[in-house]
Formats: C-alpha cells, structure tokens, sequence
C-alpha cells in the first residue's frame, strides 16, 4: 500500500483529524503526507514527527484560501505521477469536498464517515457506523486508486518523532477551480467560552423554541457545574454564539455528562459529542434521533422538566 | 435565471433497513423526499422570486415512485422535474451517481445548481463535490446564507471555524445547509397544481450513458459485510408524567453525578 494523507492545517498548526489519520496510515504502511496552502513549507517539515515519510509541499499564493476545487487539481498530479494507491482524509468541510472532487477527477471510489481502516486478505477494507450507527458496515473499494474520509476523531496523532523529506509540487490549476474566491474567511474564535475541557456539558437546539429560553439552559448548566453549549440550527440562527457550537462544524467533545435540551440529534450534531460518557437527552418528540443515543431519553416538555430539574440539583448540592 | 435543485427519494425513517441479500438500502417501502432537500428547493424559489423571473427544474436520480417525491418540490414551486430513471442504476456509488446527474445537469444548462446538506439515509455530504468537478464548475458548499446578483453567488458559509464569505461566478453548485431557511409548505392550489407539472423521465442512455457505468458494475466501492455494532450501553426512555425531573436527578445520583 502506498498512502498520500491530506494534512490540513489552520493558522499554522495542523488540524488534529488529519494527524490522527497519518498516524493511522503509518501504522498501516508507507505514509507520505501532502500540505497544500501558501507560506506552509515551515509547517510542512514537521509532518515528520507525526509518521510521514515524505511531505510533499504545494506552495502557492493562489492556495492560501481553504478552498476544496484547487487542492483537488493538486492531489490529482501528485496521485497521477506517483502511483499513490490510497489517499486518507480526516473528515472536515474542506476535506470532504476534496476527497469528492477527487473521487470523480480519478474515477476513484469514495467511502466515507470511517471509523476505522485495517488491511485483510492484502486489500484495504474500512468500517463504517451507518442507519444511526445500528449496523457496522465493511466497505471495500474495487479499484486503485481509493479514496477514504474517515470521522471526526477516528484516530488520536502520535508524535514519532521522525524526519521527513520534503518535496515542492509544481502547482498548475484548473480554470473552474478558481472561479470561487474567499471574500472574508473565518478565524478560530477567541472569544467565548472554551468547552471541550468541561466535565459537564448542557446543549440547548432549536426545541427551546427562541433564544430567550437560552436562560433554562444556562441555568440548568450553572447548577450542574458545567458549560452550556448549542447545536448548529441555533448559532446560524442567532441565539448563541459560534463559540460555544458542538457538531461537524463546531467543536468535538467528549465530557463525562451531556445534557442535550430540545435537540433532535441530526448527524451534523452526534458527530461532535458522540464520545461523551453518558448522555441524557429530553425532548418533546419521542422520534428524535437523539434517543438512540442517550443513557436516559425523557420525552417531555423542556420548559416544565428543566427549571424543576435545576432547583432539585441546586438542592442535592448544597 | 435558471436554477436547477438535485433532490433524492429516501426511504422513511423509521422504516430504513438494509437488505442481507444485496447489502444494500432496501427502498422497496414508503419514502418521501430527502427533508434536507426542501432547504434546497426554498432556496432555488427564494433566487428566482428575488431575480423575478426564472426556471427551477429539479432533477433526480432514482426509481419511477420518487417521482412522487419530486412532486412535492413541484407542490412547493418549482416548475419542472426531470427524473433519470434506470434499472441498471440500483447500488450506484458516487461515482456512478455523480456520472449521471452531471448528465442530466449537462443537458439543461441551469446557472445555479443547488444541492440539500446531506441524504438523510446514507448520511451522504460530499455529492455535490463529485458533480461541480465533473461539471467544470466552482463550488461552495455548507452555505448559510446565499446571494445571487452581478452573475455571482455570494456565499456565508460554516467551517469549523467560523462563518467565511465566498463568491464563486455563475454557473456554479452550491450546497446549502438545514438552516439556510425555514421551506414553506406546499399550499392547496400548489398541490393541485402539481400533477400538471412537466415531469420527464429520462433512461440513461438517453444521456448518452452505458449500464457498465451504471449501479454496482460502475461503482468502485463495494459492501463486503454487515455487522452489528459495538454494544452500547442500556438505555432508559421515560415518558414525562411530572416526575422526569426527580427521576433525571435519581439516574445522575447513582452514577455520582450531582
């Protein structure tokens, strides 16, 4: 097996999903690394002491924007030229719009939201959580070359400690990949809660029915000694700020208590807390996804169960 | 302004279950559209109501009944469906799906192509990414809010870092999110109106596509096994009947958690 890992990085450091399935592909075999971006041949050197072999470096000012079409034209050349059998990406918005438009430019097949990859009888299969993670899926591929994006935290990055050699790549983009332009792009959040570290976790979504009932939520978190969070419908809506978001596009966590309030559980959701300890989920439909994940499904009414539940853990803790 | 929306049938939810013998989604019950889809189609009538005039064509990939499916896009607005519909399709990977839409997309030259956030049976979100490559054209996906003026689409997009702005210049595909608008409903007269809709039915050689590009023998990914998950712990469902409260409370004492 040959690999090509797409290692994206953010504000010069690398994003820990792509680490964590380098880490996975070195284990596996032969891992080479690509980064792609503009003024990133620094950064690019430390991919060895994350298992890369080699990193190629595709330094333009034309890549600075993470933006997915020209990124393809680059992994396109680099497969194309040097035989890469099996290209891995850690799941991101950029990442799998990449490994899509790659999978088409190559003919390649794509298996995606992976949780694990093993070689089995000298061929590649990958394990896939599906219909709400009740069935375990092995997907195969059946030609060369294979593309592969794995979920959110599949793999934790080990530092080896390496060196790796570092290569430029010539960049030569395609017309249409650059007819989308970055006008304002995003920058990590300083501001705002940090709530990845917390041991308890209280997420509000769009059940609570309208900003002002935020209150129930915050509250419920202050007594529980924990942070409050929000599902995505929320933040786009405008009840809570970005900083505090848990799912795909928003932080990962993984406290010892989630507590998630008038919250579906649609994937973009569960994908960012799916690792947390136990779960109690209360919601009015007793058909949200969110119950086939929770230790403790309540269905009801958030607005007559949460402010009875904070006063009785006010109680029990003091 | 042209806009045309890539919509899927789906089995219901509660329904959804994989066939042992193909390995593959059994569709053979009741379904309906794709929900994250109607985002889609909102936003292709919103486009076309602030441009003032236009076309929105939806266009599928699946069996003759998700016509039924599209019907409800044509209820909500939209003027015309083109269904390819083809045997030799069942078990397309992306691949071979992509293949297809951007044949049908090829033929009607639409200036904006939308896609809905995901299919809500295989949790999908990348297929629009396969089709803007196959297609030439720019992409922007995750798309929070969408403008269309000047003969760009401007973009406020979600990363897992913030909100970016991007412009891409028509004709382009773009992904929209759940939350980029709230869909209507289809009214009474929208429903009536519905059956009189053009709806046409496209084989994929009319596209210009042979079988062995088709289903699995077009496909480069493939189901080898079923299994079943790891064991997650009990789980305890209470309905409210006013003591959810001290029952939480009870649950979280005996795991020391208050």
């Amino acid at each position: 097996m040959s690999f090509l890992v797409f290692l994206e990085h953010h504000e010069g450091d690398f994003v820990k999903n792509s680490l964590g399935v380098l880490a996975k592909a070195a284990d596996l075999g032969e891992a080479d690394a690509v980064v792609i971006g503009s003024g990133v041949h620094e950064l690019a050197a430390k991919g060895g002491d994350f298992g890369a072999r080699k990193v190629w470096v595709a330094d333009d000012a034309g890549l600075e924007a993470p933006l997915p079409q020209p990124r393809v034209d680059v992994l396109e050349r680099l497969v194309r030229d040097h035989g890469y059998d099996t290209v891995l990406f850690g799941q991101s918005v950029l990442a799998a719009d990449v490994a899509a438009g790659l999978a088409a430019r190559l003919d390649a097949g794509l298996n995606w939201d992976l949780t694990d990859l093993l070689e089995q009888d000298g061929t590649l299969v990958g394990k896939r959580p599906a219909l709400q993670d009740s069935v375990l899926v092995d997907v195969g591929w059946k030609s060369e070359p294979r593309v592969a994006l794995f979920r959110s935290g599949a793999f934790d990055p080990t530092q080896a400690g390496g060196e790796a050699e570092v290569e430029d790549v010539e960049v030569e983009l395609q017309d249409f990949s650059t007819k989308a332009t970055m006008v304002e792009q995003a920058h990590a959040e300083s501001e705002g809660p940090s709530i990845e570290d917390d041991d308890v976790i209280v997420a509000g979504g769009r059940g609570l029915g309208g900003p002002e009932h935020f209150k129930l939520v915050e509250e419920l978190a202050q007594a529980l000694g924990g942070a409050v969070a929000a599902t995505r419908a929320v933040v786009d809506a405008g009840w809570y700020p970005y900083a505090a978001q848990v799912g795909q596009t928003g932080k990962t966590v993984s406290p010892k208590l989630y507590v998630a309030v008038g919250i579906s559980g649609a994937i973009q959701h569960k994908v960012g807390m799916q690792s947390s300890g136990t779960v109690v989920a209360i919601n009015k439909d007793g058909n949200a996804p969110i119950f086939e994940f929770a230790d403790l499904g309540v269905v009801g009414d958030l607005h007559e169960i949460l402010p009875k539940l904070t006063e009785l853990v006010k109680q029990r803790r003091s | 302004m042209k806009i045309a929306v890539c919509v899927k049938h789906v089995p219901e939810q509660q329904a959804k279950r994989i066939d042992p013998a193909t390995k593959r989604l059994d569709r053979s019950g009741e379904g309906g559209l794709n929900p994250f889809d109607s985002n889609a189609i909102e936003e292709a009538l919103r486009v076309k109501e602030a441009t003032g005039d236009g076309e929105v064509v939806l266009v599928s990939l699946g069996p003759e009944k998700a016509l039924d499916s599209m019907r409800k896009g044509l209820a909500m607005g939209a003027d015309r469906a083109v269904l390819v519909s083809d045997d030799a399709a069942a078990g397309s990977d992306l691949v071979a799906t992509s293949l297809v839409l951007a044949k049908a997309l090829e033929r009607e030259q639409a200036d904006l192509v939308l896609f809905g956030q995901q299919a809500s049976d295989s949790d999908g979100a990348v297929l629009w990414a396969a089709v803007a490559d196959r297609l030439r054209l720019p992409l922007v996906s995750q798309a929070a809010e969408l403008t269309v003026a000047d003969g760009k689409a401007r973009v406020k997009r979600q990363t897992e870092f913030g909100y970016d702005v991007i412009e891409a210049t028509l004709p382009a595909v773009v992904a929209v999110s759940d939350a980029i608008n709230e869909p209507r409903y289809p009214s009474l007269k929208g429903i009536m109106g519905a059956k009189k809709k053009p709806q046409e039915r496209v084989g994929a050689d009319e596209l210009g596509i042979e079988s062995a590009q088709l289903g699995e023998a077009g496909s480069r990914t493939e189901v080898i096994a079923l299994n079943d998950p790891p064991a997650r712990g009990d789980t305890t469902r209470i309905e409210d009947d006013g003591s959810a409260s001290e029952k939480i409370v009870e649950f979280l004492a005996e795991r020391r958690m208050v």
